[in-house]
């Protein structure tokens, strides 16, 4: 165990009658990191997050918090407090109140318990509704409550179960920042479980991606961008280009053979002869051009089916003559010259460098 | 109302709804304005054109021991009877919020089933029962026919409580340290408290008015409403009226009070979000 551990899964399984929502977890919570753990619904990751708060017990295996292990405390003598979706906070009690609960729960005298929840109410901006009821409040506040009602009681580490998810997009980047920035600034170490890529990879400094009870991937948002490992994680990022093919060697190195022709793989690939593969390429790294391409690169062609205009950035849909769907993402200015009209005929091509082999479970 | 609300209306359907709450009312509470009403009348008979105003048929209620006697079975009984069965209530729909077994709904069909058994069955049943074991006649024999009758009420008032209750409040109080009794007296109980109150409210209110349980097994300890029955066998007297009133506004004043506390600004959290 590393010396910076502060949570360690050892073969955890969560088993609900037969169905098994987690099967054997083995991954590591470092001191002082923003982690998230990311999944679409019914991946795991709530019940894993579950787990550490002693809100479920797990089937087989060991957690483990600061080397000791956790499995049979009940949550309320473990310092995992919890930021919940539905926020719970207590509607018979006044901000204050919900704030102070913890302490008032842990036998903290009435006079140290006020001074600590001002603190909190002060560092979350909510002391002047600290008299008010929690229905009084807008959601933006509420998330401010909720937090201070955990921090309260100066944890090593929080859980956030997609605290986010009911506010508006433009209140959710705020929020964002704000978790980003109190994380940092406390130290504590955060675990943040949600659906949304876009929440996890802002924020955090490692992701867990989970699929059907099982870690599919972790690492830094960067990582996981550029280089997903598996076909799952590059799905479910949905930023890159997938070809599925056997491998064979092309005399120089090797090459994958697909239904839209022999792709070049990276310099350096070692996978055997006759391997079913998936190569991965990110939409931002697939090119396009009028004139089929020459030298070392990959082509194919497409047909313009659609596009995409958010911000500065364009997307391109494309289809190849098999009927598969190829994304580029471009900024404005680079697709200038180029006719984008639909059913244009157009060739999308990369450097086989830019992309790599994914496992296919 | 905001105006696409009256858009949206149509008058006549409104006056017609209206004039049908108003001649509903009118059927179910002509019998007890009457009854109100000769109160204070100063005839024997209830005829129309009315005596004089006069308050002696209260006065001549205050003054019979008898009377008096069946008040307080009643209040004493009502009120016990409200605590027993607010508590049974309670737990009841706590286990139900709280767990799920092998036949739960069974458990909960039981539980709720004694209303449904009527009065006359459910009373010759608890004389049988009680006096098999010697309690009947006894002030106590009524409490437990009453709790029997009366918990199923404040299992359901709680229980609907419950139901409104975000099911991570719990939960969400343990992860913050409290231990189970800790969470039942911080959160479940402060959250289902006007629900609580208001079983206690109607619980009472219910006992003070059951008849024919009470008349089956409360041999020398008679309720009111078993009282009232004695004097009508006897004589129709205009007293009947004055404890009818009587008994009738506790009765209300107890479901008022229980109405505002389930509908009131305490169970108001769950459309809590207009700013």
């Amino acid at each position: 165990m590393q010396r910076d551990t502060l949570v360690s899964f050892e073969g955890v399984v969560k088993r609900f009658g037969d169905f098994v929502a987690v099967q054997k977890l083995d991954f590591e919570i470092r001191k002082g990191e923003f982690l998230a753990i990311m999944g679409s619904s019914g991946c795991g990751k709530t019940t894993t997050l579950r787990m550490l708060a002693g809100l479920e017990g797990p089937s087989e295996g060991v957690i483990r918090l600061s080397g000791k292990p956790i499995n049979d405390l009940p949550t309320w003598s473990r310092d995992t407090p919890m930021v919940w979706q539905s926020l719970a906070l207590f509607p018979f009690l006044n901000v204050r109140e919900n704030v102070e609960f913890a302490l008032k729960m842990r036998g903290v005298g009435k006079v140290e318990r006020r001074r600590r929840a001002e603190q909190w109410l002060d560092r979350m901006q909510i002391t002047e509704f600290a008299e008010r009821n929690i229905s009084q409040l807008s959601g933006g506040q509420r998330q401010r409550v909720a937090l201070a009602r955990s921090l309260v009681v100066e944890p090593e580490i929080l859980l956030l179960d997609e605290p986010l998810s009911a506010l508006d997009a433009a209140l959710k980047v705020r929020m964002q920042s704000v978790l980003k920035n109190l994380q940092r600034e406390t130290g504590i170490t955060f675990v943040y479980v949600t659906h949304s890529q876009s929440e996890a990879f802002s924020m955090a400094d490692r992701v867990v991606i989970m699929s059907r009870g099982k870690i599919e991937q972790i690492g830094t948002p960067q990582e996981i961008y550029r280089t997903p490992r598996t076909r799952f994680v590059a799905d479910f990022l949905g930023s890159s280009n997938l070809f599925t093919g056997k491998v064979r060697s092309d005399g120089q190195g090797l090459a994958l053979d697909t239904p839209v022709g022999q792709l070049a793989l990276a310099p350096g690939a070692t996978n055997d002869i006759g391997d079913t593969a998936t190569l991965t390429v990110l939409d931002t790294k697939t090119h396009l051009s009028i004139s089929a391409p020459t030298g070392s690169v990959n082509v194919v062609p497409v047909r313009v089916i659609g596009e995409e205009f958010v911000g500065a950035t364009a997307t391109l849909y494309l289809e190849t003559a098999h009927g598969q769907e190829i994304r580029v993402q471009k900024g404005h200015d680079e697709l200038a010259d180029l006719p984008l009209g639909t059913g244009q005929s157009l060739y999308a091509w990369w450097n086989p460098q830019d992309s790599h082999l994914v496992a296919e479970a | 109302m905001s105006g696409s609300a009256d858009l949206n209306r149509n008058r006549a359907v409104d006056w017609a709804l209206m004039a049908y709450i108003v001649l509903a009312y009118a059927f179910v509470f002509a019998p007890i304005a009457a009854s109100f009403v000769f109160s204070f009348n100063s005839d024997r008979f209830p005829s129309i054109p009315l005596g004089e105003f006069s308050l002696d048929w209260y006065r001549a209620v205050a003054t019979d021991p008898l009377v008096w006697e069946g008040a307080r079975n009643t209040l004493v009984v009502g009120v016990i009877v409200g605590v027993i069965s607010t508590v049974l209530g309670f737990g009841a729909a706590y286990t139900d919020f709280r767990y799920s077994f092998f036949g739960k709904q069974i458990y909960l069909a039981l539980a709720l089933l004694p209303p449904t058994i009527p009065v006359i069955i459910l009373g010759l049943a608890m004389l049988a029962y009680l006096s098999r074991v010697n309690l009947s006649g006894d002030a106590l024999s009524v409490i437990i026919s009453h709790v029997v009758v009366c918990a199923p009420f404040a299992m359901a008032i709680i229980r609907l409580r419950l139901s409104q209750m975000d099911p991570a409040l719990e939960p969400a109080a343990w992860n913050l340290g409290a231990s189970e009794w800790k969470a039942m007296r911080h959160v479940i109980i402060p959250f289902t408290m006007p629900a609580i109150l208001g079983a206690l409210f109607i619980t009472m209110a219910v006992s003070f008015d059951e008849f024919a349980v009470a008349w089956f097994v409360s041999g020398l300890n008679e309720t009111l409403p078993v009282k009232v029955l004695g004097f009508l066998q006897g004589q129709v007297s205009p007293r009947i009226n004055a404890i009818g009133t009587f008994v009738f506004i506790l009765s209300m004043t107890l479901v008022i009070l229980a109405q505002l506390l389930l509908s009131g600004r305490g169970a108001g959290q769950t459309s809590a979000d207009k700013e």
